[in-house]
């Protein structure tokens, strides 16, 4: 009989209603049954969570930090998307 | 000739040129006050250093619990029982978290449990001391718990993400232990003359081993400097030790106690409470395993895995069996 560890499985946890779901930590568990309760005995004792979810650590794709630059990089030379970039008439409150 | 550039440096040169690069850029992270994030590059020695740090520390949750497992069924009242399995609870999960925090280093928490299994895994040397009165149960939470939160708070700003992230869970929870520990402290200090009898002989045998819990002195602390430098430790044992002495006797006095130290002084220049010495022989035993339970807490460590081992073996068939089942539904 092998002693296995089971898979790994990231936790994510919203707070209250209307709060994104934030990533928690992980557990390992056989299957997604178990490992809804362990993440609930694990990070949910105190009634942090209304909800859980857990997703196979496996299935996660993730950016890779030496690729961030050039990855985020179309996003970082175009300050016309924000709305300081834009002159407004002096004296008009614009927000 | 012209030297080669870097990108035509062939083999182990450039390979080691990439390396003092990429470590020049790492440390500019730390002093900028980044967070190291489990994908990111980091020297080997500060993937070692926590690997090593955070395996000891998850394995001391964990082991933490048998001390105090052993009162769950001596509890004098329901009430102080419910929190006894709250805060044996809370430990365990500690554990998992630190586990979990470690694994994404690219170690397998299987492999710790094993080291710890086998004895060769290290934890706090507090656990190696045996709980022979109830009143150890109050000691344990105020001065152990005590002692772990003027640790982690510190910890919670270390520069390892998933390590800071696991403290600032861990420290939440550990101040409803330490504050259930002085409850029962302060209650059995104002109690019958063999209650405070028994509270006293516990804070006796509990104050030196909890100054220990800090490590060795600064002057003698091999992993220190490098750990200091990497940010993982933002204040040294003597530092943190001294933190928790000027915390704690405040509480002692308010209670009527004392500490089994006769060179305590109050240093009104420095505001530091100080204190007598050390006896680091009787640490460095503990941690060699020579501690009044080292033996005992490792056999009911194990003992308690090989009986878990058929509800594992359990979940396993049964989740086999539901995919399976939704196989041939399917």
């Amino acid at each position: 009989m092998t002693d296995s560890q089971w898979p790994l499985w990231e936790v994510f946890t919203q707070g209250d209603h209307g709060e994104p779901f934030e990533h928690a930590g992980s557990v390992h568990a056989v299957d997604g049954e178990q490992a809804m309760q362990n993440a609930r005995d694990v990070y949910a004792r105190r009634g942090e969570a209304i909800h859980l979810w857990v997703v196979p650590a496996a299935a996660i794709v993730a950016s890779a930090p030496s690729d961030a630059g050039p990855f985020f990089d179309p996003g970082n030379d175009k300050p016309y998307r924000h709305p300081q970039f834009y002159k407004a008439p002096k004296g008009v409150k614009v927000f | 000739m012209m030297p080669n550039p870097p990108e035509l440096a062939s083999g182990a040169s450039a390979e080691a040129a990439r390396d003092v690069a990429r470590e020049a850029a790492f440390d500019a992270r730390i002093a900028a006050g980044e967070s190291i994030e489990p994908k990111d590059w980091m020297p080997e020695r500060y993937r070692k250093q926590l690997i090593r740090m955070m395996s000891q520390h998850a394995h001391s949750e964990v082991v933490g619990m048998l001390p105090e497992g052993n009162w769950i069924t001596r509890a004098p009242s329901l009430r102080r029982k419910m929190s006894l399995i709250a805060k044996v609870q809370d430990e365990g999960g500690h554990g998992l978290y630190i586990y979990c925090g470690t694994e994404t280093l690219g170690v397998d928490r299987h492999d710790l449990v094993e080291q710890l299994l086998n004895g060769t895994a290290k934890y706090s040397s507090i656990f190696n001391y045996p709980t022979l009165s109830w009143a150890d149960m109050g000691v344990i939470g105020w001065l152990v718990d005590g002692a772990a939160i003027v640790n982690q708070t510190i910890l919670a700003k270390t520069s390892y993400g998933p390590y800071a992230r696991a403290m600032i869970r861990i420290c939440k929870e550990e101040n409803f232990h330490k504050r259930q520990g002085y409850e029962i402290v302060a209650t059995l200090a104002k109690g019958t003359p063999a209650q405070r009898a028994m509270v006293q002989d516990s804070v006796n045998r509990f104050w030196w081993p909890s100054l220990m819990m800090f490590g060795p002195s600064d002057t003698n602390s091999p992993n220190s400097g490098e750990l200091r430098r990497w940010k993982v430790k933002r204040k040294t044992n003597d530092e943190l030790r001294q933190r928790f002495v000027n915390l704690t006797i405040p509480q002692v006095q308010a209670v009527g106690l004392t500490v089994p130290d006769p060179d305590l002084a109050y240093n009104a220049t420095t505001e530091d409470w100080e204190f007598g010495a050390i006896d680091w022989a009787e640490f460095n035993e503990v941690v060699r395993g020579n501690g009044p339970c080292n033996r005992e807490r490792i056999a009911a460590r194990r003992a308690a895995h090989d009986n878990g081992q058929w509800v594992r073996a359990a979940a396993t068939a049964h989740a086999e069996k539901q995919a399976q089942n939704k196989t041939e539904a399917a």
